[in-house]
């Protein structure tokens, strides 16, 4: 029974990193019907901006309050991030607006070629892997055999107020309905006085902030390297479409779906190695019976 | 005072003159129509001025600014606003959400209110909504303010946006074809609609219509596009009485 709760735990922890890039993939789909391949990658930039920022604050010699380096950190890696994405956006997609769905795709596979390996050819960063330093004390506990750090708990913590938080962003501001109204129908809203340039920035914005809040917590967790947005990057593109692409819980609910199935395959077969094969058949079969998602809703192509 | 000034505006669509050498000046407050048979390039005129299309040549002034080359959104906040002639709501927004979108750009609260729905929030959130009920209200729609727009029968959706349109607080209304697929008693309707929100909204309007009984009813001048040319202007009894009209329209005689 521990054992279960306590993987349960860890499913929890890997699923909200997974939801929380998820949400950018889903979100960019919704408002471009773009697959932003980049994004795993992406979120593999925040983890650089997190750390080399993090490693500036602990170097100072005037020590700061450990909630302010954590805090600092964050929000640096969420600018950081959204600047980042806002750039390709600006520099690969846009010139693609009109252009065919495919050269979008490709696009978007080579912005993230790109980024890999300019990190890796960048001296400061290289292709070595690498731990962001310790922000704050993580403690263990240990509540009836089960064990959880300070970390994991701020981990499945800050991500559930995050994606609150975007949830009611798009469901509840004018932005939101910008971004739904984007989604729907791009001819009208320009003639609603919105700049539909400055809502997919905001989208952008959005998906590269809450990618940068999972990327720093992942970094405290996890060693980072300039290939880790590829499997991860793959792994919250399954949990979009499980969820639902263009749906933002779907794309929750496909994170933590798919944070399970990380955490339970080696519970119930041989080894580790076979959640590739487990995650990728459930895209599979899901494909087959409901190619919109678990809470997608199927489009219907007027006739 | 004009409030626009269009000159020589033209558009070619691949080797297709949509518009040639379309010329308006509308002064505050007037109501000019635009007739001419289906393909005549009105609609193209309204897409020029409204950024939809960048035209091929020619100059838009509004208020003494050039429009041509500025992008849509800017040209709405600058004071124009349009319906379609195929209604384009957002189907599945509430019809409240409809004119609340529409005002989005009057809305200063920031990003950042929005999430912590600060006090800023609240109150300019409360602002839009009541300014978009008293919009229902002027167009009988309150009732429906919850209602999905693509359940509202089609007349309704017709007023709701002429309603949407108005939420942008247009100077300038654009309505291409609001009579279109109506019955003749929401003709009626509509005209009055529209003659009473010119006045109570300081509207200067250009219409696009096919309804005689529409632009004779409310036009004060009427301009005759043919394939993207004027063949026509003038009073509506003027445009009556024109030959180059009634051929336009009815086709030519046969020749002896």
């Amino acid at each position: 029974m521990q054992y279960y709760v306590q993987q349960i735990l860890n499913a929890l922890q890997v699923g909200s990193v997974y939801a929380l890039i998820a949400l950018g993939y889903t979100m960019v789909y919704g408002i471009l019907t773009l697959i932003n391949f980049a994004h795993g990658d992406i979120f593999m930039v925040s983890t650089y901006i997190a750390f080399f920022v993090s490693t500036l604050l602990l170097g100072l010699t005037h020590h700061l309050p450990p909630l302010f380096t954590f805090v600092a950190t964050l929000l640096a890696a969420m600018a950081g991030t959204s600047l980042v994405a806002v750039l390709i956006e600006r520099l690969a997609y846009k010139p693609l607006r009109t252009a065919p769905r495919i050269s979008c795709v490709i696009t978007a596979l080579g912005v993230g070629l790109l980024l890999e390996n300019f990190m890796v050819a960048f001296k400061p960063i290289g292709p070595d892997s690498r731990i962001i330093p310790a922000l704050f004390e993580s403690r263990n506990y240990s509540i009836a055999g089960v064990t959880f750090s300070t970390l994991q708990i701020m981990i499945i913590l800050i991500s559930g107020i995050a994606m609150v938080l975007l949830d009611l962003v798009v469901r509840k501001t004018m932005i939101g309905m910008a971004m739904r109204a984007i989604s729907w129908d791009k001819f009208t809203v320009p003639l609603m006085g919105i700049s539909v340039d400055t809502i997919i920035s905001i989208t952008f914005i959005l998906g590269a902030s809450v990618a940068a809040i999972g990327g720093t917590l992942y970094g405290m967790a996890y060693s980072i390297d300039p290939y880790m947005g590829i499997r991860i990057g793959w792994w919250a593109f399954i949990s979009a479409v499980v969820g639902g692409i263009g749906n933002i819980r779907g794309a929750m609910l496909g994170g933590y779906i798919l944070g399970f199935i990380e955490i339970f395959t080696p519970v119930f077969l041989p080894t580790s190695t076979y959640r590739d094969f487990v995650a990728f058949s459930l895209l599979l079969v899901l494909l087959i019976f409901k190619p919109t998602g678990i809470l997608g809703k199927p489009a219907v192509q007027k006739v | 005072m004009n409030l626009m000034t269009i000159s020589n505006l033209t558009h070619w669509f691949s080797g297709l003159r949509a518009v040639t050498d379309f010329n308006l000046s509308l002064k505050k407050g007037e109501l000019v129509a635009i007739i001419g048979p289906n393909g005549a390039g009105k609609t193209t005129i309204f897409n020029l001025i409204t950024g939809v299309y960048r035209p091929t040549s020619g100059q838009i002034n509004f208020e003494g600014k050039e429009l041509v080359g500025l992008p849509t959104n800017q040209i709405i906040t600058s004071g124009i606003a349009r319906t379609f002639q195929n209604i384009r709501l957002f189907k599945e927004l509430s019809v409240l959400d409809n004119i609340r979108i529409a005002q989005y750009a009057s809305v200063c609260y920031s990003p950042l209110e929005a999430i912590f729905h600060l006090p800023g929030f609240h109150k300019e959130e409360e602002k839009i909504r009541l300014r978009s009920m008293e919009l229902l209200q002027i167009f009988d729609l309150e009732d429906q303010a919850y209602t999905i727009s693509k359940n509202l029968p089609y007349g309704q959706q017709r007023r709701l946006e002429i309603a949407r349109a108005l939420a942008t607080q247009p100077k300038l209304l654009l309505l291409d074809e609001p009579a279109a697929g109506m019955n003749p008693a929401e003709v009626e309707h509509l005209i009055e609609l529209i003659q009473m929100i010119r006045k109570q909204f300081q509207l200067t309007i250009l219409l696009i219509e096919h309804q005689m009984r529409v632009v004779m009813g409310i036009a004060e001048r009427i301009k005759v596009v043919d394939f993207g040319q004027t063949i026509a202007e003038g009073t509506p009894i003027e445009i009556q009485k024109n030959p180059r009209v009634i051929e336009a329209y009815l086709g030519e005689e046969e020749s002896k």
